[in-house]
């Protein structure tokens, strides 16, 4: 599904990443940990195709099509979403408009019809039962005036409705209460299948309880420094990233 | 032409159309007419140098001979101003084409009982004794060329009088169209009188016929009494050939609302001044605006709201997009005189600059006399938001079809402020035949 091969990134003149390697399989479902400015946003943004980072070295294979050539609509019309850390808010953009103004194009570009308004409403209606979105939500402009919580819930919203090959999750968790976090962990669980995979990008373990990881990388300047199973994410909540990071530090010296 | 040759002109003709007048107008109204011309032959055109007009070159306005249209109707059909009527809105429609009125083509919905909506001449053959207290009440001939010209000059226009406690039920909406094969000029003036506790929608377009080269001198003087509640939208679709000048005052007294839309979609050189006078206390003032400029237009909004008694709130969001070389222009003005304790004022002005090429000069300019205010302005000037385009690309939406609907968006915000909604959808079809090519979904 998607293969990252010695990924340097710069923003402005400041290397972020510097050599990330990493292998994603249908299926799978991998968190990407690490302390803040270990370059886990930076990462995720360098997949969706976010014009402020710059690609220095390494490439990103994702279905067999080389990712950092494709502009972000492309990568998002081959099944690749992500989940933002900061949904922006698009005043005087209503919400349903968009999003299915984003599934036509990219069922357009899969030569599947377009969905008509009805069609569309009875989609929604499921999709927004199960992240338990109020309803008028959805007449509202995109984000505008959404709670911290409301703004997660909606981008998992979106991905439902979207139903990507390949969600990357940015700091999905941050800001929601434990009833917000079973929610949207519920949604990204109800995605979860043999053909798609989830990069779940976090500083805390506790996402994770509600959607378990295959694999747990933790990301430490620029580079993974170790992976392991489910339980590294629990010995990571224990001990902090200190020990590990003087560990990696070691190994890289 | 040289400026002071085309003052004479305007001067030269005056007697001509004083004379004809005579026996319509009272004799008051002659006595205003001649100070109004009085006062353009002394303050007369104004120049790049006069700090109001700095960035508004009236030269092409002065130096074309426009005339006054003719005396015989120009022969319009339904269908020719179909497009800028609102379909689905039931509503008392006045039409002037070329300024006068066009009976054939108006028609009056149910009104409330004693208020008069008719046209200004018929008013003043009627009741002179209605507009009287009202004709240049408002609007002030004393330093402006074009209010005194139009003062001096009007021939017709909308009378609007709502008495004491009316609720007109459905809007007004007064049409005044232009088209011609020469260039006129027209003076329409709108009078709008709502009476204590009286509330009334008031829809006035301005629309000529496409590429047509004309000149509007509009003026419209709206007061609003104690507890009214008006809500005026101001449509302006001239030809993209016509010159349009614009002055609106509006006067509001204890506990009046007052919200204005003003939208500027068409013209060449468009220049509209709107002045809020706040009279008494508890009034709630709103002006937004929205103006699209493409091609070499020049569009000018100078706003100034009067804040002269404690405890009123003004709201002020005027929004621009210039495409191609176009220029925009946004003063907003905010006086807060020494007696208006606890004002509460607040004015944005957002242009989205679509091209390289086209420019905005904004300036707020508040002047505040009173120390227990709250007052806040902003301006942003800039492209379209790189956050925005690349949400809605991340969602697999293609950059153009992005920058198409952020575009779009920009606009609606001010045209979904519009309460009436047919008047809405109908602004909303115009706007969508003019965004830029880019932006039509």
């Amino acid at each position: 599904m998607l293969e990252i091969r010695n990924l340097h990134a710069r923003v402005e003149e400041k290397p972020i990443l510097r050599g990330i390697n990493l292998v994603v399989k249908a299926g799978e479902v991998h968190a990407i940990m690490g302390p803040n400015g270990s370059g886990k946003s930076t990462l995720a943004g360098v997949l969706a195709g976010k014009g402020d980072y710059e690609v220095t070295d390494g490439e990103v294979i994702y279905k067999g099509l080389n990712l950092l050539d494709m502009d972000p609509e492309e990568r998002a019309r081959e099944g690749l979403f992500l989940a933002f850390q900061y949904p922006v808010e698009i005043p005087g953009v209503n919400n349903s408009y968009f999003l299915k103004a984003a599934l036509n194009a990219i069922r357009k570009h899969r030569g599947l019809p377009e969905v008509d308004a009805l069609e569309f409403m009875t989609l929604v209606r499921g999709k927004a039962k199960l992240l338990d979105i109020d309803a008028q939500l959805l007449g509202r402009p995109v984000n505008e005036g959404f709670s911290g919580g409301e703004k997660k819930r909606n981008e998992i919203f979106q991905m439902a409705v979207l139903e990507p090959s390949l969600a990357v999750l940015d700091e999905t968790d941050s800001g929601l209460d434990i009833d917000a976090l079973k929610i949207v962990a519920n949604g990204v669980n109800a995605l979860r299948s043999p053909d798609r995979a989830v990069v779940v990008v976090t500083h805390y373990q506790r996402l994770l309880n509600y959607i378990v990881p295959d694999f747990v990388h933790v990301l430490s300047e620029g580079r993974i420094i170790k992976s392991g199973g489910k339980e590294l994410a629990l010995e990571l909540e224990e001990k902090g990233y200190g020990w590990i990071e003087a560990d990696g530090a070691a190994v890289h010296a | 032409m040289a400026v002071a040759a085309a003052q004479d002109l305007y001067l030269d003709r005056f007697d001509k159309f004083l004379a004809g007048r005579a026996h319509s107008d009272p004799a008051w109204l002659t006595t205003i007419r001649r100070t109004a011309v009085d006062r353009f032959a002394t303050v007369g055109f104004p120049g790049p140098r006069d700090e109001e007009w700095r960035f508004f070159n009236v030269s092409p306005i002065v130096e074309t001979p426009f005339r006054e249209a003719p005396a015989e109707p120009a022969p319009v059909t339904k269908a020719q101003i179909a497009p800028f009527l609102i379909k689905q809105l039931a509503c008392s429609v006045l039409v002037f084409v070329n300024g006068r009125f066009e009976r054939r083509l108006s028609a009056l919905g149910p009104l409330p009982r004693g208020s008069h909506v008719m046209n200004l001449a018929q008013a003043l053959q009627s009741d002179p004794g209605l507009v009287d207290p009202y004709i240049t009440r408002c609007a002030s001939y004393d330093r402006h060329a074009f209010t005194a010209l139009n003062t001096a000059f009007a021939d017709d226009g909308a009378f609007v009088y709502l008495p004491a406690g009316a609720v007109a039920t459905e809007p007004i909406y007064i049409l005044y169209f232009s088209t011609t094969d020469a260039p006129i000029v027209t003076y329409p003036r709108t009078i709008v009188v709502a009476g204590d506790h009286s509330q009334a929608k008031i829809i006035e377009c301005y629309a000529g016929g496409a590429g047509q080269f004309y000149f509007t001198n509009a003026v419209t003087e709206i007061v609003g009494g104690e507890h009214s509640v008006v809500e005026h939208a101001r449509v302006q679709r001239e030809s993209f050939a016509a010159f349009h000048v614009s002055n609106t005052h509006v006067q509001l007294e204890r506990a009046a609302v007052f919200a204005q839309r003003n939208i500027s979609l068409g013209g060449a050189l468009v220049r509209n001044d709107v002045t809020a006078v706040l009279g008494d206390e508890h009034i709630e003032c709103t002006l937004d605006g929205l103006y699209l400029g493409h091609g070499r237009r020049v569009i000018d909004n100078h706003t100034a709201i009067d804040h002269a008694k404690p405890n009123c709130n003004s709201h002020e969001l005027y929004k621009g997009m210039l495409d191609d070389h176009a220029r925009g222009v946004f003063n907003g003005k905010i006086f807060v005189r020494q007696d208006a304790q606890k004002t509460d004022a607040k004015q944005t002005n957002q242009v989205l600059l679509l091209s390289d090429d086209a420019t905005i000069n904004t300036k707020p300019q508040l002047e505040i006399f009173a120390d227990d205010v709250k007052c806040t302005h902003g301006a942003t000037v800039g492209q379209l938001d790189e956050e925005m385009l690349f949400y809605l690309r991340a969602r697999g939406i293609g950059r153009e079809d992005a920058r198409a609907i952020l575009v779009h968006a920009f606009a609606s915000d001010i045209i979904d402020r519009v309460t009436i909604e047919p008047l809405r959808t109908a602004l909303e079809e115009a706007l969508l035949g003019q965004l830029p090519k880019q932006a039509l979904l």
